[in-house]
């Protein structure tokens, strides 16, 4: 069900898109009136494009922190990723996006459904999110709201302001957009060198995050020590095999991360 | 139809006799065709189940601080020998040689040991007595015969049974190896296109097939949309195709996620060898070997998605890999699809149909009712509208029995196995 919501939510970009390519295709063929209506057109089309882009840095900082990522899907977002980066260059929009203050409304806008599907998903899932924190901090007091989703919202939101503060690099934010490719090749460069040393590389990023996340990481702490049949029962699942099986995977993830936390 | 952990791979053997699941908790279910019934001669023999065995175990890579998946990725039949079944079962990591034989006899009469096995005491042995085989119920046992380990750095998504049957191939995201069935120790890699600079990595391969009747010819498939046969005559490492199979992009077509969308899941030879198939996220496609580039028919799976995947992709579901499978004569191809649809393709007659695998509506032993989906405007009854499809519900696994109409679907939890009607 939780699908179908997301389906109709964000069905805005769908159709944005449908325009938005045909804008593509008749690229070639501007008049005075074509160019006109392009203008008015560039707003929407960039728009759209900033939130896949969002989209998939969200995607991509999510396999980061999976127990072992999908290579082939990491391929294939990174692969997008640098897509929309070429375009945006060549556009010369990569500048024009910084500057742009009058876009956020509608940002928020498409955003927000992003944020929604994936909530509702990641509910029925049993997931935590842990790794949104590690978007800009900054932002943690603006948002009201408490849930991890919604300051994911905020973090998206500010991703394309701050192109730069590039969300794998707390330490050493880059101002250029040399930080995108840095980014996919630093998570590349996780997945083949998961050696112990960059093993803690990779959650010495994040660790600040997860001190943070009070709720979350006492929840961790207590599940630490039990069993996982312990575990399952701290676990609100529909009652099928199927989701107790994810949760013994999540579980086992949380172990997992507590255990290096412990460690370093 | 069986409720199991999520159901991940399904697979008939080489006779049709035994069709086995694997499931994400690491365990595999095999079910057998009952004899056919001589006074019920209007339905074949029913599946039932014949063993159950915990295959793959979850591990923990200390080196890598991961967890590694006890999911079964994929099962392969060898073909029968002798009297006993043996099967290759793969997670991401490990492939496990499984021997499958039955046992309805054993042993009584022993002189040292009692019945239960405790040992007896010899003084107390006064007489010998030769021990004698009394029939028993039957068990089904299956052992492993071989592990093969330590050879994938990354996930295997593929395993293939060289038709020498002495051979066979696995296959994870940027390698291929090559392994003896009787070997564990050693495989040789056959293709490698892991760049030396893990930045550069663009492609990934996705499946690899040997081919069923030239022991030296196999083909694998990549995130790019493109199938490389390679020939391992020509040399030993393979990174050289023989042939590349790619269909040029259709401009008017293109996207943000027209890479991603080309990505092929499955690659499947045809029975007779003379075509294979791929399954990408929208159609599948059947390519002459003779013809590098393009294929001789593709066939659409469910086109009306293709101006939801900005939605697809927020949510996953363009990532989900389906599989694709060919009847016993070629003739026929088929696939899965959301909403626990499934759909056949019919390559002689050029018609295609789309069933539903579900308990709700459909009762045993009646007629599947065919499904269409309403990709727009006005909705016809009984059509389902896109919008009111569940994503959820994915058909990734199907397969066909090599000699028969009897076709096995796996939903998420359940299998279901149909045949047609006999007259």
């Amino acid at each position: 069900m939780g699908e179908e919501e997301g389906l109709h939510q964000t069905q805005l970009l769908d159709t944005m898109f449908v325009r938005g390519l045909k804008r593509k295709c008749f690229d070639g063929e501007e008049d005075i009136e074509g160019t006109l209506a392009g203008i008015k057109a560039i707003p929407s089309y960039n728009l759209q494009r900033q939130s896949l882009l969002d989209m998939s840095l969200v995607k991509l900082q999510l396999c980061h922190m999976l127990v072992e990522p999908n290579l082939c899907r990491s391929v294939l977002i990174a692969n997008t990723v640098r897509q929309i980066q070429e375009e945006m260059t060549q556009d010369g929009t990569w500048q024009m996006v910084n500057t742009q203050s009058t876009g956020q409304a509608s940002l928020d806008r498409l955003v927000s459904t992003d944020i929604l599907c994936r909530s509702s998903r990641e509910q029925a899932e049993g997931k935590l999110v842990p790794d949104y924190s590690t978007f800009n901090k900054d932002f943690e007091s603006d948002q009201a709201q408490d849930s991890s989703e919604t300051m994911s919202t905020a973090s998206s939101v500010q991703a394309p302001r701050n192109l730069q503060s590039n969300v794998w690099e707390m330490e050493n934010p880059q101002e250029n957009k040399g930080s995108f490719q840095k980014s996919l090749d630093q998570i590349f460069e996780t997945l083949e060198n998961k050696s112990p040393n960059s093993v803690e590389d990779l959650f010495s990023e994040v660790d600040n995050s997860y001190y943070d996340l009070d709720t979350m990481l006492t929840g961790m702490m207590s599940n630490s020590k039990m069993g996982h049949c312990d575990g399952l029962e701290t676990f609100s699942s529909p009652t099928t095999t199927t989701s107790s099986s994810n949760c013994k995977s999540d579980l086992n993830e949380l172990d997992h991360i507590v255990e290096i936390l412990v460690e370093s | 139809s069986y409720t199991a952990d999520i159901i991940s791979t399904v697979e008939f053997n080489h006779s049709g006799e035994l069709l086995a699941t694997g499931d994400k908790g690491g365990r595999v279910v095999i079910f057998q065709q009952e004899q056919e019934n001589k006074t019920q001669s209007h339905s074949r023999g029913e599946y039932n189940v014949y063993s159950t065995f915990q295959s793959h175990e979850p591990e923990f890579d200390y080196l890598k601080s991961l967890e590694i998946e006890e999911k079964i990725n994929k099962i392969r039949w060898l073909p029968q020998k002798n009297a006993a079944q043996f099967l290759l079962s793969t997670n991401d990591k490990t492939i496990k040689l499984w021997k499958i034989s039955e046992r309805d006899k054993r042993p009584e009469g022993y002189n040292l040991k009692e019945e239960d096995g405790r040992y007896r005491d010899p003084t107390t042995v006064t007489t010998l007595r030769v021990p004698v085989f009394r029939p028993m119920d039957l068990m089904v046992e299956a052992s492993p015969r071989r592990i093969f380990a330590n050879a994938h750095t990354y996930h295997i998504n593929s395993i293939s049974i060289n038709s020498d049957y002495e051979t066979y191939l696995s296959a994870d995201d940027l390698r291929i190896n090559l392994w003896h069935l009787e070997i564990t120790d050693r495989s040789f890699n056959i293709v490698d296109i892991k760049p030396a600079n893990m930045e550069e990595l663009t492609e990934v391969i996705t499946a690899a097939e040997f081919h069923p009747n030239s022991c030296n010819t196999f083909v694998y498939s990549s995130s790019k949309g493109t199938i490389r046969l390679c020939d391992m005559r020509a040399s030993a490492l393979c990174d050289r195709h023989s042939k590349l199979f790619e269909e040029p992009e259709d401009p008017s077509n293109r996207s943000f996620f027209s890479e991603i969308i080309s990505s092929i899941s499955d690659v499947k030879f045809s029975h007779s060898g003379r075509y294979m198939m791929t399954r990408d996220y929208l159609s599948v496609k059947i390519w002459d070997l003779n013809m590098e580039n393009r294929p001789v028919e593709t066939y659409q799976v469910h086109e009306y998605l293709r101006s939801k995947l900005c939605s697809l992709y927020e949510n996953d579901c363009i990532f989900d890999k389906f599989e694709c499978c060919w009847n016993g004569s070629d003739s026929i191809v088929m696939t899965g699809s959301y909403n626990n649809f499934f759909r056949m393709f019919d390559r002689n007659t050029k018609r295609d149909i789309t069933l539903e695998a579900s308990r709700e509506n459909n009762k045993p032993r009646t007629v599947l009712k065919p499904r269409k989906v309403c990709a727009s405007g006005k909705r016809k009854k009984d059509e389902i509208s896109v919008d009111s499809l569940d994503f959820n519900k994915k058909i990734l696994h199907t397969a066909w029995h090599p000699k028969e109409n009897i076709i096995a679907v796996a939903t998420t939890n359940n299998l279901y196995i149909f045949q047609d009607k006999m007259n």
